[in-house]
């Protein structure tokens, strides 16, 4: 099957006081029709600017895509101009976020809000926008969608909120959904009822899903493939069960080492990873984990190490493994 | 006993009238009784708005308990006077979730761990830095480092200072309310290792709250499961996490996701939200969430009680 999003080179900097900077550095993946793609990573390794990169949000000046392609269907969104990638988003792309009050408009009730998107998309009447709105908060399972779709965002609960933003993203079925740690704000229980809707409506659409957490048990219990980032760059990637299973790169190797599991027994210690992540506007000269890596040898503090392939679908950035 | 907590209550005004009366009142904590032994941590778990955080604010004094009694080392101190009470703070302390905000941006690091010294005119000033020194040293930080301000150290870092400041008057007891909650995983691991070092090294007694399952189950000796204001269920944390007995606690634990791909199976969640602590429903709070719900569980409050030797449990169908 051929990739419904193909992410190819893709390089986003930010002209600052401080500097240039590297928020994307040459990343590259691509991701199929019903498949879930997970980009993992912590705070700066930019995962989020991967994905605002990709709908095209990136503020310009001072950010800016120097390099890549990044291609929907065939269609390079970074050619586009803004009319052009106006159309796509919505109706080709789709975004959610971490905090569904911002992306909300909190003076529209929520039905209003997913119909302007039909309206916006397809060439329907009012009447018939509102009542796909009204079909898709059904869809997202929100119980009395009638009702709840003329509800403004306030009268809603996070979780209820968090389902009002899918529905509204999937509403002109999108090709690809995007989303930003969709479910961190949210409380355990809710947090499940929304990552399993996510899944179920990706197998009823055949949507595309990039899930971008810095969770490694919602990667674990969601994602078909996984990338992982760190400072900018792509370091690792393969299939879920391959990367938990058996990581290439040392600094997977101590995430996964370092999460608590249960039933580890009495007394057992976690794995630390020393130090913090660098500074995106003075990155080392080589590799960018090496100064907290325990397996780093000359050659990491020298060249930054390409991404090869360790085994079949399974391609890491590392001199040493 | 360090720490014994007894039928722990608090109210908050939720809404008030036209002429200042108060309508509705938020239970936000109700009824709850723990202990915790000296060298031990007691887990608090729950969702968003079911208390725990107000329970740990309400054992300091940082809230004031509506009813019930805290005793501490044997002394009730529910009733202590401010003074007093400032005093006793010398052997119980908190570590707050956000280290961005909990620390004064405008003071030096070593001032933030020394403050508390100060405050409780302990030592000169040369002996006073003696033993910010050796905190800092203690907690993993470089004592140069106590010249610098907040903004200039990462999130990890900062917890570590929080903690140092904590640990400044040689507490015997500290409430850490997400310690680790707002940092990065790989931090994550260095802060819940420093605070089980410090545990064994000095026998520091915590109630550990967190929402995060596998950090409690990490951390913890006992476990106390809270819902809406009360504890659901409590004991010990091999039993807890091997044979969980309320449904709520069920739910909770198979809605975390586990970081194994191995382990990925169907699971029924728990479905709708967490009901208002305002306006609780009747008899049993998990009632409506509750897939074994029957009658009795709508009209009728179940209580905590004891269903197997040190496993007490608050639901109508365990036997």
């Amino acid at each position: 099957m051929a990739p419904v999003l193909e992410v190819s080179g893709l390089s986003t900097v930010f002209h600052t006081r401080a500097g240039i900077v590297r928020a994307v550095q040459d990343v590259s993946f691509s991701v199929e029709a019903g498949e879930t793609l997970a980009i993992v990573g912590e705070s700066g390794c930019g995962k989020t600017m991967t994905a605002l990169s990709l709908m095209r949000l990136i503020p310009s000046p001072p950010g800016e895509i120097t390099a890549g392609s990044v291609k929907v269907a065939g269609t390079d969104l970074l050619k586009l101009d803004e009319p052009g990638m106006r159309k796509m988003r919505g109706s080709q792309i789709a975004m959610i976020f971490q905090e569904p009050m911002t992306a909300l408009n909190p003076l529209l009730t929520v039905g209003r809000q997913i119909a302007e998107m039909v309206s916006l998309h397809e060439n329907v009447s009012r009447r018939a926008a509102n009542a796909r709105a009204v079909e898709m908060l059904h869809h997202v399972r929100i119980p009395a969608p009638e009702r709840r779709a003329r509800e403004y965002p306030h009268q809603m609960s996070g979780g209820m909120r968090q389902r009002a933003m899918i529905a509204m993203a999937l509403a002109c079925r999108p090709k690809v959904l995007i989303a930003d740690e969709p479910t961190t704000a949210l409380d355990v229980t809710i947090q499940a009822q929304v990552l399993d809707l996510i899944g179920d409506l990706r197998k009823e659409l055949g949507t595309a899903v990039v899930l971008i957490t810095h969770d490694l048990g919602v990667v674990a219990e969601t994602a078909d493939r996984m990338i992982v980032m760190y400072a900018g760059r792509k370091v690792e990637e393969g299939t879920t069960k391959d990367l938990f299973a058996d990581p290439s790169h040392p600094y997977l190797q101590g995430l996964l080492a370092s999460i608590p599991k249960f039933g580890a027994g009495e007394g057992t210690r976690l794995r630390e990873i020393p130090g913090i992540v660098p500074a995106l506007n003075n990155l080392p000269k080589g590799c960018a984990f090496a100064p907290r890596c325990s397996a780093a040898v000359a050659k990491c503090q020298e060249a930054i190490p390409p991404l090869e392939t360790k085994r079949p679908g399974h391609a890491a950035a590392c001199w040493v493994t | 006993m360090l720490l014994d907590v007894t039928d722990l209550r608090k109210t908050f005004p939720a809404r008030t009238g036209l002429f200042g009366n108060v309508i509705d009142r938020v239970h936000a904590v109700d009824g709850v009784s723990f202990r915790i032994a000296e060298g031990r941590t007691l887990g608090l778990v729950g969702e968003s708005g079911c208390g725990k955080s107000t329970v740990g604010r309400a054992i300091l004094r940082l809230i004031e308990p509506s009813s019930g009694t805290i005793r501490f080392q044997g002394d009730d101190i529910t009733n202590l006077p401010p003074k007093q009470m400032r005093a006793l703070r010398r052997r119980m302390q908190i570590v707050f979730q956000d280290p961005y905000s909990s620390l004064n941006p405008r003071k030096r690091a070593g001032d933030i761990v020394a403050e508390p010294l100060l405050v409780h005119g302990i030592a000169n000033a040369a002996e006073r830095r003696e033993m910010t020194e050796a905190i800092f040293a203690k907690v993993g930080l470089q004592p140069r480092q106590m010249g610098l301000f907040p903004h200039q150290f990462s999130g990890g870092q900062r917890q570590r200072i929080s903690i140092a400041r904590a640990l400044a008057l040689g507490p015997a007891f500290i409430v850490a309310d997400e310690p680790v909650s707002a940092l990065d995983v790989s931090v994550q691991a260095q802060v819940i290792n420093l605070l089980m070092d410090l545990q064994a090294q000095d026998g520091l007694s915590y109630l550990f709250i967190s929402h995060n399952l596998a950090v409690v189950e990490h951390v913890s000796h006992d476990v106390a499961v809270m819902y809406l204001g009360r504890i659901v269920e409590h004991t010990d944390k091999a039993t807890i996490f091997a044979k969980p007995l309320h449904p709520y606690t069920q739910a909770l634990m198979a809605a975390v996701p586990v970081a194994d791909p191995s382990v990925r199976r169907d699971k029924k969640h728990v479905m709708g939200d967490v009901p208002s602590p305002i306006d609780r429903p009747k008899g049993c709070h998990f009632h409506p969430r509750c897939p074994l719900a029957q009658p009795r569980c709508r009209t009728e409050e179940p209580v905590l009680r004891e269903v197997q030797p040190n496993h007490r449990v608050a639901c109508h169908l365990v036997a």
